[in-house]
């Protein structure tokens, strides 16, 4: 089936979905509606291609990702996502799986950070199908749906790198004075009629978040990952371009799972 | 400053001094992260990710100032608000009633920059109810329907929002509304066409 088709398919299931959060909005209710039927959700057929990318031979040295230690042992995949972001000995930092793929990309394929981090994103104005990287992404994470969120906290990095996410989530700046707290740190808020969960306390908001991400955002036609969610919140922020893989969103990013600890995966997501 | 010196005395009593050292470096850290994480290049505007003194203090006291620190920080903020050239605080209601509705536009980057040129509004439904007939508003800020009618359209009133849009924290430290006149979001005659829109009689606020 092609992308288009079932893109309207999820559409249509949708709109019903969209109706409601306009009469009481309540991000339960719709992610439950929507994410009701998983055989329909269209990131399926990106997971497909991120997993022949995957063991294609590509890049300078013509190898595969197969090789690739995402934290649980070169080439086990199976809940490697779940227990991200962690403290990798060879690059000597905390990486999440994004970051993890740049240096797998690089090391073993030979690819150049430069080439692979031109365009990291689909750009949803001009329909563009997803990237390379998104698509290796959300198959990675796939593997450990059903998965419990469990990125560890022992190493004194992986435990710097969650207070440093605090720190950043509660940093203000920019033309709006805006903090991530202050969209993302009170129960039941709502910017027009987008819920925000309260990610400051940990509990279910921030576990039902951090475990539907990868997720495809209808309104983008389009599969996104934590990296892109952290650079959409700074350019809603007014902030430049948050720098993809940076120890910056990967802080934040281990924060966020430090909240949603246990929180259960159901991956692929699929959102607004 | 406080609230860390009796951190440390406390701690220190009880031999952990380690983690408030931790503490300090994890604000240091903090900055070399944002340093390092943001693209750069002329189109990033990376000047947007420094703080000013306003900013900073929000960070380190997370937003709750210490009491005996409000004052100061008030006049402060006090002291940037500029006035119409006209005088006239309170403009055109219409006028204000879009300028209330319009996105902020001013995103920067080069991934998907808002035009430069483009109008930009005050976004205040993104927070705040105003018109009734406006149903997809947020609820960050208080509802403001009604405002005009519960306050008068009395010169207090009228300067009262007029600085409290201009900068929102001139009445309370660190809210979470943006600083739109200080920073440069809206200029004052956009603001004071917005104070019309609340106070006015005739605006559909006040319906
Ligand atoms: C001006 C308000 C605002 C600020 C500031 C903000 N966000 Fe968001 N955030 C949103 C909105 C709106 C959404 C979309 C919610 C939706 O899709 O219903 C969102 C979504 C998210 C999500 C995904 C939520 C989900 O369940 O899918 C995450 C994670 C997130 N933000 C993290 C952050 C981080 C980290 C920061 C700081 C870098 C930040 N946000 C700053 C408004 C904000
Ligand atoms: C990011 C959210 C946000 C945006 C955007 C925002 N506000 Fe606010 N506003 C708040 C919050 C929170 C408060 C309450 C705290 C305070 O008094 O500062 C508030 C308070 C106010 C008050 C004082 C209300 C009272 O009872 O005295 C007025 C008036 C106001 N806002 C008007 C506006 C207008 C007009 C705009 C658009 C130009 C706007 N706000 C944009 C969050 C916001």
């Amino acid at each position: 089936m092609s992308r288009l088709t079932i893109a309207g398919l999820v559409t249509s299931a949708l709109l019903a979905g969209v109706a409601f959060a306009a009469e009481e909005p309540n991000a339960d209710a719709y992610r439950e509606m929507t994410y009701g039927d998983r055989d329909a959700n269209p990131a399926l057929l990106v997971i497909d291609r991120g997993e022949e990318l995957f063991k294609e031979k590509r890049g300078p040295k013509n190898v595969s990702l197969e090789q690739c230690d995402f934290g649980l042992g070169a080439g086990v995949l199976k809940g490697a996502y779940a227990q991200l972001p962690r403290y990798f000995k060879d690059t000597d930092r905390v990486q999440d799986a994004e970051s993890r793929l740049l240096t797998c990309m690089t090391e073993l394929q030979g690819f150049t950070v430069e080439e692979l981090t031109k365009q990291t994103f689909a750009n949803d104005k001009r329909n563009e199908d997803n990237t390379d990287l998104e698509a290796l992404t959300v198959y990675i994470a796939a593997q450990s749906d059903g998965m419990k969120i469990n990125a560890p906290a022992e190493h004194p990095k992986e435990q710097e790198a969650i207070k440093v996410g605090e720190g950043i989530f509660w940093r203000r700046q920019g033309p709006l004075d805006f903090a991530c707290a202050t969209c993302h740190a009170d129960d039941k808020k709502r910017i027009r009629l987008q819920n925000l969960g309260n990610f400051s306390k940990a509990g279910v908001d921030v576990q039902k978040t951090m475990s539907a991400w990868p997720t495809y955002r209808v309104s983008h036609a389009a599969v996104r990952t934590m990296q892109h969610r952290m650079w959409d919140c700074m350019w809603q922020m007014r902030l430049p371009d948050a720098q993809y893989g940076s120890p910056m969103t990967v802080a934040l990013i281990a924060y966020l799972n430090a909240q949603g600890k246990d929180g259960t995966y159901a991956l692929p997501g699929m959102s607004r | 400053m406080k609230i860390k010196l009796i951190t440390v005395a406390l701690l220190t009593a009880l031999g952990t001094t380690v983690t408030v050292a931790a503490d300090n470096d994890i604000a240091a850290l903090v900055e070399q992260y944002i340093a390092s994480g943001f693209k750069q290049g002329e189109k990033q505007h990376t000047e947007r990710i420094v703080q000013d003194e306003t900013q900073k203090q929000c960070t380190t006291y997370r937003n709750k100032i210490p009491s005996e620190m409000q004052k100061a920080f008030m006049e402060r903020e006090r002291a940037t608000i500029k006035y119409p050239e006209s005088g006239k605080l309170s403009g055109n209601w219409e006028q204000g009633q879009k300028t209330f509705t319009d996105g902020f536009a001013w995103r920067v980057g080069t991934i998907m920059p808002d035009k430069p040129d483009a109008v930009r509004g005050g976004n205040c439904y993104a927070c705040h109810a105003a018109d009734p007939k406006e149903v997809a508003a947020g609820n960050i800020g208080s509802t403001l329907t009604g405002y005009g009618k519960l306050r008068g359209n009395t010169p207090e009133t009228i300067k009262y929002t007029y600085e409290k849009i201009y900068n929102s924290n001139t009445y309370m430290p660190c809210s979470s509304m943006p600083r739109l006149g200080h920073n440069g979001v809206l200029t004052p005659e956009q603001i004071a066409d917005i104070v019309a829109f609340l106070v006015d009689p005739e605006s559909p606020v006040n319906k």
